[in-house]
């Protein structure tokens, strides 16, 4: 079912962190003899970010958020939700909410609440935001996605999975915010392409059955049901974002609903830093906004394994032009980086026996 | 658990997460961290401050043989940064090779893991400074 709020709402800022280091696919095959043109050219990644060794979801999250509130210029008491999505938390059981919210000065009289759905629970924060602020309960919302995702050594994930984080402050719309978010649609069933059970520390994936039944049918229906709902077509989107796992998963459903590369290539940060899991759509959506022009429409789709996929339809506002250069943008972190090798990212990751935890 | 570590860690959350610094009401020195009676006048009135989260390194040193739990990023540097507004605070600097540090260089302060307290204890967060990019 489509999800209209009752009174619009928009993004007044929005901001992204990506971490310094980088891991090249050649310095993770050569490890495991395994041959690097055949990752390189079936996930069409050639590097992953890497976050530092005193780094985890909520720094990255606290960096992502300040970016946010320097485009917000909003006094941070006034959030009065903070929502984290991410499959990453650096405790089990106390929140990450609640540090981001004391680092930006956001507390005491703060909603703060962790989400999990594997790479889509970034922007089930910004439904949960448009609700709130919608209503009247909050004045302002701050959603985040963050992820320093896991990938067990050896294994295909290991190629990919990355670190990252968004964060975006919505409130009723209005001439301060920078784009209005008009829609969502999320469609979602019980598909297991990919779990981490509890207590353990790497994810395990169904391999093929990651694909067909899962990211594709749930993104393909939840931009088509969407679309249908607000009688749009693809060629009304000056850009769109979709999950991005690897390289080739975005471009094909892309191609199959009807976006053109052009469209899509703005927002497809994935084979230059990796999938950042929750913040994989959530870093592709800043850095569209990092450049786009008022009047643009966006088409966003989330895909989170389990399954299920959160779809967006957001329209640029003439704010954005003063906005926009208020605080880093994604290509500052693009440009940013420093390769680093296999023995250093094991041991910053602590997965080297004995090592402690 | 009966460990100081925890309330430890909890006060000074302001002044680790968002360099919370006290200002004496009564002649303006600003202290950091904060403090409950001035030096320059023995006033006990002090309001909050946050520092500027920018400045310069005026002088620092290479740790290589560092405590058990700051060895994951041995080499690492601890720097004297004057800030902005000339309040010299001390810190670890991150995201940057030791190798490549110059006094004078622009730093800016970020939010990162200081050290944990083992694989069942309390993650310990606090401001770093990086070069500024």
């Amino acid at each position: 079912m489509i999800m209209k709020p009752n009174h619009k709402v928009g993004i007044v800022g929005w901001g992204g962190y990506i971490p310094k280091y980088r891991l090249p696919v050649e310095n993770i095959s050569r490890i495991w003899g395994k041959d690097a043109e055949r990752y390189k050219e079936g996930l069409m990644i050639n590097e992953k970010a890497v976050a530092g060794p005193d780094e985890d979801t909520a720094t990255i999250a606290i960096e992502a958020a300040q970016n946010a509130l320097k485009r917000a210029q909003i006094d941070p008491k006034e959030i009065g939700a903070v929502f984290v999505g991410s499959e990453s938390k650096p405790y089990a059981v106390k929140p990450t909410g609640t540090i981001v919210a004391e680092a930006i000065g956001a507390t005491p009289n703060i909603l703060a609440a962790d989400l999990e759905f594997a790479c889509k629970a970034g922007t089930e924060g910004l439904q949960c935001c448009m609700g709130l602020v919608s209503s009247g309960m909050i004045k302002y919302g701050l959603a985040i996605g963050a992820d320093v995702a896991q990938g067990a050594p050896g294994d295909d994930l290991e190629f990919s999975a990355a670190s990252g984080g968004a964060a975006f402050i919505l409130s009723r719309d209005s001439e301060n915010c920078v784009a209005a978010i008009e829609a969502s649609y999320s469609y979602v069933t019980d598909t297991p392409d990919f779990w981490r059970r509890a207590e353990r520390p790497f994810p395990q994936h169904g391999e093929a059955f990651t694909g067909k039944p899962a990211y594709f049918h749930h993104i393909e229906s939840a931009a088509r049901n969407l679309m249908a709902e607000l009688d749009k077509k693809p060629s009304d989107f000056k850009y769109a974002v979709f999950h991005q796992p690897n390289g080739k998963f975005p471009i094909r459903v892309a191609k199959t609903l009807g976006f053109s590369t052009a469209q899509i290539a703005p927002g497809l940060l994935v084979p230059n830093i990796g999938n950042t899991y929750s913040a994989a759509v959530p870093l592709g959506l800043s850095a569209i906004l990092d450049i786009a022009s008022p009047g643009d429409e966006i088409l966003v789709v989330s895909y989170g394994s389990g399954a299920g996929s959160d779809a967006f339809y957001i329209v640029v506002k003439d704010a954005i032009e003063e906005k926009r250069d208020l605080c880093l943008k994604i290509k500052d972190y693009l440009t940013r980086r420093q390769q680093i090798g296999y023995k250093c990212y094991i041991k910053w990751r602590r997965h080297i026996i004995g090592q402690p935890k | 658990m009966s460990d100081l570590r925890v309330p430890k860690l909890w006060r000074e959350i302001p002044q680790h997460y968002r360099l919370e610094a006290s200002k004496c009401l009564t002649c303006g020195r600003i202290y950091f961290p904060p403090k409950t009676v001035c030096n320059n006048c023995k006033s006990k009135n002090f309001e909050k401050t946050l520092l500027p989260r920018k400045g310069v390194i005026e002088t620092f040193t290479i740790i290589r043989q560092a405590p058990s739990k700051y060895e994951l990023y041995v080499p690492y540097a601890v720097a004297v940064v004057k800030l902005e507004n000339g309040v010299k605070v001390l810190s670890q600097i991150t995201d940057c090779e030791p190798d490549k540090l110059q006094i004078g260089m622009p730093v800016e302060a970020v939010i990162r893991r200081l050290y944990d307290d083992g694989e069942n204890g309390v993650i310990h967060y606090g401001f770093k400074f990086r070069p500024v990019f």
